[in-house]
């Protein structure tokens, strides 16, 4: 089978964020697979497992990527795709995104992409199933169990909190939640193959693309951080009046009961 | 300059979404006195129409087929699609919804346009319009703007305050045949596993647990106390790590973002990645045992106990207070 992952570079979910000059500042950050695109890289890596076939991963971003990208050989993808924008894009957005990794699938023997259901930082959970229309197959989001039997698939999909069974065709892509299944540690051997793994990196100027026919749709204009929130109250005495105070304060103070 | 903005509404359990009200009201900002045209799919909906006026909406168009029972997003696509021929709208609000969350980029992409998701807060600057959204699960905002075509963008529930409701006001109803044919996804089975109907991104109130819950059998009384509220039950990651819950409670970076009214964390320590799904509640409330526990740093008012005494102690004063009101 070909399979492919599509996967974005994230900060670590424990990181503070703070904003320098109108962006996010990224100083000293540490770097992970998006929590999301990594239930994606194992299960893509399980398929392979049981049908055979081929792992291929695949970002866009910069130079830097190449380290989520090795993790993900190290988990056992066979190969990775760096699409490196960062001479050619100043600023992009999930229109830009879907429209670059869509030009480089365009060509290929697809049987089923995987995908995060959402990037952590970004959040907009868009680049899945915009490929998917661009290559104009089905898509499937947020699963949290997928099976393949010869052409055919079959998903449980999580639509807040309940289950929908969906069948459809292979090619197909999905698009993962948590739950899906539980994400493996790259081993030491892995991590020394993976080092030999085929990366190729490519620019826009390889799939033939100009800077305009990916230009973003809609633009950033300011980022901000939520005003700091202060330590309220912490209520004393018997605990039997502190929540008879509590139920007064959420009545009376906050209006929220 | 005055748009056309199509608002696809939503039914869940029978009746309209409240998501869908607030997108009416979304609706009417970017529309700039231009018409909200309010679109209803579904087997058997017409019915469902009036409240849609009640909030605002100017004209209701019901698509009515049996392939449109379940969503699906090919099924909602062809719907949608037609309706945009027909319309030539110049804006499209969702809700930021499992089913907005799921159609949206693939309606964007069909139509080549820009789409701002999750939207907390719209400001018109001059001519054009600033979409206030969170990133990094709401550790940050950013404001965005649609450079060019059609302003689509889906809300968050709980965010763009609705209309006042008006049950004076109607609209115009449309029926219209579309064909829904071809689809490649088919919906075997729905397994429902929430109870109550109260929808955790959509909930007034949140009672959520951690570690500190102990069990499965440990959220009863967090149950409980949602119940009186009217509430949703919610979960960190540590309680669904171990098994307690689900993951689809999960609150946090990873799982569910949520700024409901109140927020209850019981148990809760107060990890930065449940913060970030978090902490954007209007009112937050902590029982933790330990009085040293991060959760109380962004808690409004905080009680130092043991959840199992706090909580069902707090159930009984909420249903003393209802039962005199």
């Amino acid at each position: 089978m070909n399979i492919y992952v599509l996967l974005k570079r994230t900060f670590d979910t424990e990181e503070k964020i703070s904003v320098q000059d109108g962006k996010i500042n990224d100083d000293g950050v540490e770097f992970i697979i998006n929590p999301y695109d990594e239930y994606a890289v194992e299960e893509a890596i399980r398929v392979k497992e049981a049908h055979g076939g081929e792992v291929t991963v695949i970002t866009v971003g910069s130079e830097e990527s190449e380290k989520q990208l090795r993790t993900a050989l190290a988990m056992g993808a066979d190969k990775a795709v760096l699409i490196n924008t960062e001479e050619d894009l100043d600023s992009g957005d999930e229109y830009t995104t879907a429209k670059i990794i869509a030009e480089y699938l365009k060509d290929k023997e697809i049987d089923i992409i995987f995908a995060g259901n959402v990037a952590i930082d970004g959040g907009s959970g868009q680049v899945g199933p915009r490929v998917a229309e661009l290559l104009g197959i089905p898509c499937i989001t947020t699963i949290t169990k997928l099976e393949i039997d010869g052409k055919n698939v079959s998903v449980i999909r999580d639509v807040e909190g309940d289950e929908e069974r969906i069948e459809a065709h292979l090619p197909v892509l999905v698009t993962a939640q948590q739950g899906l299944n539980e994400p493996r540690y790259a081993s030491l051997p892995g991590i020394m193959k993976a080092k030999k793994k085929p990366l190729e990196e490519l620019e826009l100027d390889d799939l033939d693309l100009d800077e305009d026919d990916v230009a973003a749709k809609t633009e950033t204009v300011e980022i901000f951080l939520p005003p700091e929130k202060k330590a309220g109250k912490i209520l004393q005495g018997e605990l039997a009046d502190q929540v008879k105070e509590l139920v007064s304060l959420l009545r009376n103070e906050a209006k929220v009961i | 300059m005055p748009r056309k903005v199509i608002v696809l509404s939503e039914i869940k359990d029978g009746s309209i979404r409240n998501v869908s009200f607030e997108a009416i009201a979304a609706g009417k900002t970017i529309a700039q006195g231009g018409e909200v045209v309010a679109l209803l799919l579904g087997e058997s909906v017409a019915h469902l129409a009036d409240p849609l006026f009640h909030y605002g909406a100017d004209r209701v168009i019901v698509i009515e087929h049996e392939n449109l029972r379940h969503y699906t997003s090919e099924g909602y696509s062809q719907a949608l699609m037609e309706v945009i021929r027909e319309e030539q709208p110049g804006g499209i609000v969702f809700g930021h919804t499992a089913l907005g969350k799921d159609l949206s980029p693939k309606i964007a992409t069909k139509l080549d346009s820009g789409l701002v998701s999750d939207v907390t807060q719209i400001e018109a600057s001059g001519e054009d319009f600033l979409f206030t959204r969170p990133i990094y699960s709401g550790k940050a905002f950013e404001k965005k703007r649609i450079k060019e075509g059609i302003l689509f963008i889906t809300i968050r529930p709980n965010n763009i305050p609705p209309l006042e409701k008006d049950e004076s006001r109607t609209g115009g109803l449309e029926k219209k045949n579309v064909e829904i044919k071809d689809l490649r996804t088919v919906i075997k089975e729905v397994v429902r596993k929430t109870s109550e109907g109260v929808d955790l991104t959509e909930a007034k109130v949140v009672v959520s647990g951690g570690r500190g819950v102990k069990s499965a059998e440990g959220f009863e009384p967090l149950k409980e106390l949602a119940a009186v509220l009217g509430g949703a039950v919610g979960a960190s990651r540590g309680a669904c790590d171990a098994g307690y819950c689900d993951y689809s409670l999960q609150i946090g970076q990873t799982g569910k973002v949520v700024t409901p009214d109140l927020y209850i964390a019981c148990g809760i320590s107060g990890a930065i990645q449940h913060l970030a799904g978090m902490s954007n509640s209007k009112v937050i409330v902590a029982i933790n045992k330990d009085p040293e526990a991060n959760i109380f740093k962004v808690a409004d008012y905080g009680i130092v106990g043991d959840l199992f005494e706090v909580v069902p102690m707090l159930t009984e004063e909420i249903k003393k207070l209802k039962a005199n009101a």
